[in-house]
């Protein structure tokens, strides 16, 4: 047991934590006035909820040492997580520090998907689809890749701080919603405007400070892997800074939103790489992730006419999707001898082994997400009425509005 | 010359607009008000009893046009924010002095458009 390790993986848990209400911040800044509301609820409500699902059984889920598909159920309410530690995780903190530190990974994740589906789903069909969500398709591809036994950590797939886990996962199950709810009323002919870009800016600062602690915490220890961790994390989230850029070339001006959602893909992209590669590799994730990201979220989103309201797909899944494959480029050991050697680094074959769990992650949580959005549309229906749309969720799903116009 | 006046429900505004659009109606002006008519609070958007006579947001259009557009106007304002029920709003129509562009000061039906 190491003090300083305990310590720093507490505090990392903690701003792990604040990226929650930092991503409502991000996304109810997107949505229009009428919604604000149900995006902070719905970022608020997955916090609590999760967090009481991971203690009751989803720890155990993901990281009992089960069979290969999940950790099976001996763990439930934490039963056998001690103060000590469990060497096969984590030898120098206590389990429960490594078992919270994980719970705001695992709470984030679903609230990233919300993005896709914000301003038209029934907060009712949310809070089951989320707890739905989290068993069968996080708790499973958490196993996979970080568990002991996990199949794709056994095929030695790289993801430091969860690219795929949370990232493509994620992302992929945000396409498959967006798909299926449908875009929202008249959004083909008028881009609903974000209400408020200073909360995008707020939240984007939230979710970069919380950064640290997601990807520098993921080492686990206060060393120079997680120093490393720290410094490329910055430098990718900054080299975002190449999506106002483009928007500088394409339409003419750089925007606010451009350079806070670049900040993002960046951070998303080096989210896997974190702990494997240099600050080279983190500048070129970096620059390159927001080309992307923003070919996918304002290229070909509107081409294709699926409304992934708030490009919770184009930024996640398309930036962890690089961020994966690129760590099977940039990897060194150099940086992580416990890790691998990528492509430029003299081992091909770590780009292959990161395409497999790709696939394997895009493949199972759009599939199960699409199951498990049909059977809660059957028995609850998901969308809400149109003219509960119009109206705005803050109103009609909650009772609640943020701004008043008179005292 | 007359001037418009409708009060509308907010999520509307998008569907009216494309109507006077169609109709070729492009000059409005639009502000957000508070208030309400036979609604009198109690409608769809305020289930809980806490919210019971507050007043509702709205959105008022001034639209000023000429005669020959009075019709067209109305139509498309209709056509865009009936829904059947309590609280769909209402227009006004009022008679129209005079118009001045400030740019060319030119008056009347010219101004307008």
């Amino acid at each position: 047991m190491n003090a300083g390790d305990t310590a720093w993986v507490l505090v990392s848990t903690a701003l792990v934590m604040l990226m929650t209400p930092g991503l409502a911040f991000f996304y109810g800044g997107m949505v229009r006035r009428k919604n604000v509301l149900s995006i902070l609820m719905q970022c608020f409500f997955v916090l609590c909820l999760v967090s009481v699902l991971w203690v009751v059984y989803g720890y155990s889920l993901a990281f009992a040492p089960g069979t290969g598909f999940w950790g099976g159920f001996q763990w439930s309410f934490l039963n056998g997580v001690s103060v000590d530690p469990y060497n096969d995780y984590s030898a120098t903190i206590p389990h429960q520090a490594f078992m919270i530190f994980q719970a705001m990974f695992a709470v984030i994740t679903p609230a990233l998907i919300l993005g896709a589906f914000a301003e038209r789903m029934k907060f009712s069909s949310f809070v089951v689809f989320m707890g739905l969500w989290l068993t069968l398709v996080y708790a499973p591809v958490c196993h996979w890749v970080w568990g002991m036994g996990g199949f794709l950590r056994n095929l030695g797939a790289l993801d430091f701080a969860g690219g795929t886990v949370v990232h493509i996962n994620a992302g992929i199950a945000a396409l498959v919603t967006a798909l299926m709810i449908g875009p929202r009323k008249n959004a083909d002919k008028h881009i609903p405007s974000p209400h408020n870009l200073p909360f995008v800016a707020l939240g984007t600062a939230l979710l970069w400070f919380g950064w640290f602690g997601f990807n520098a915490g993921s080492a686990l220890a206060a060393n120079g892997l997680a120093t490393n961790a720290f410094v490329v994390t910055n430098t990718a989230a900054a080299a975002g800074l190449s999506w106002a850029f483009i928007e500088w070339f394409r339409n003419g001006k750089p925007t606010l939103f451009g350079i806070c959602s670049g900040a993002v893909a960046g951070l998303v992209a080096i989210t896997p790489a974190a702990g494997f590669v240099n600050v080279t590799g983190a500048l070129v994730i970096g620059l390159l992730v927001s080309v992307f990201c923003y070919i996918a979220a304002a290229i070909i989103k509107p081409k294709l006419g699926y409304d992934d309201a708030l490009d919770a797909f184009g930024v996640h899944c398309i930036g962890g999707i690089w961020g994966a494959l690129a760590t099977g480029l940039f990897a060194t050991k150099l940086v992580n001898s416990a890790g691998n050697d990528g492509w430029f680094y003299g081992n091909p074959a770590q780009f292959m082994i990161q395409v497999k769990a790709v696939a394997v992650t895009l493949i199972y949580s759009g599939i199960v997400t699409a199951i498990l959005y049909k059977a809660v549309d059957l028995v609850m229906g998901m969308r809400v009425t149109t003219k509960d749309e119009d109206v705005g969720l803050d109103l009609t799903e909650h009772h609640e509005r943020a701004y008043t116009m008179l005292e | 010359m007359k001037m418009i006046i409708a009060i509308i429900q907010p999520g509307k505004l998008d569907d009216v607009r494309d109507e006077l659009y169609k109709a070729e109606i492009n000059l409005m002006t639009v502000s957000e008000v508070l208030g309400h008519g036979r609604q009198k609070g109690v409608t769809e958007i305020y289930r809980g009893a806490k919210e019971m006579g507050n007043l509702l947001r709205k959105v008022r259009l001034e639209i000023a046009v000429n005669e020959n557009f009075v019709e067209l106007a109305i139509k498309a304002i209709v056509k865009g924010a009936k829904t059947g029920e309590t609280g769909d709003g209402k227009i006004f129509v009022l008679p129209l002095e005079q118009t001045i562009r400030i740019r060319t000061e030119e008056r009347g039906g010219v101004a307008i458009g």
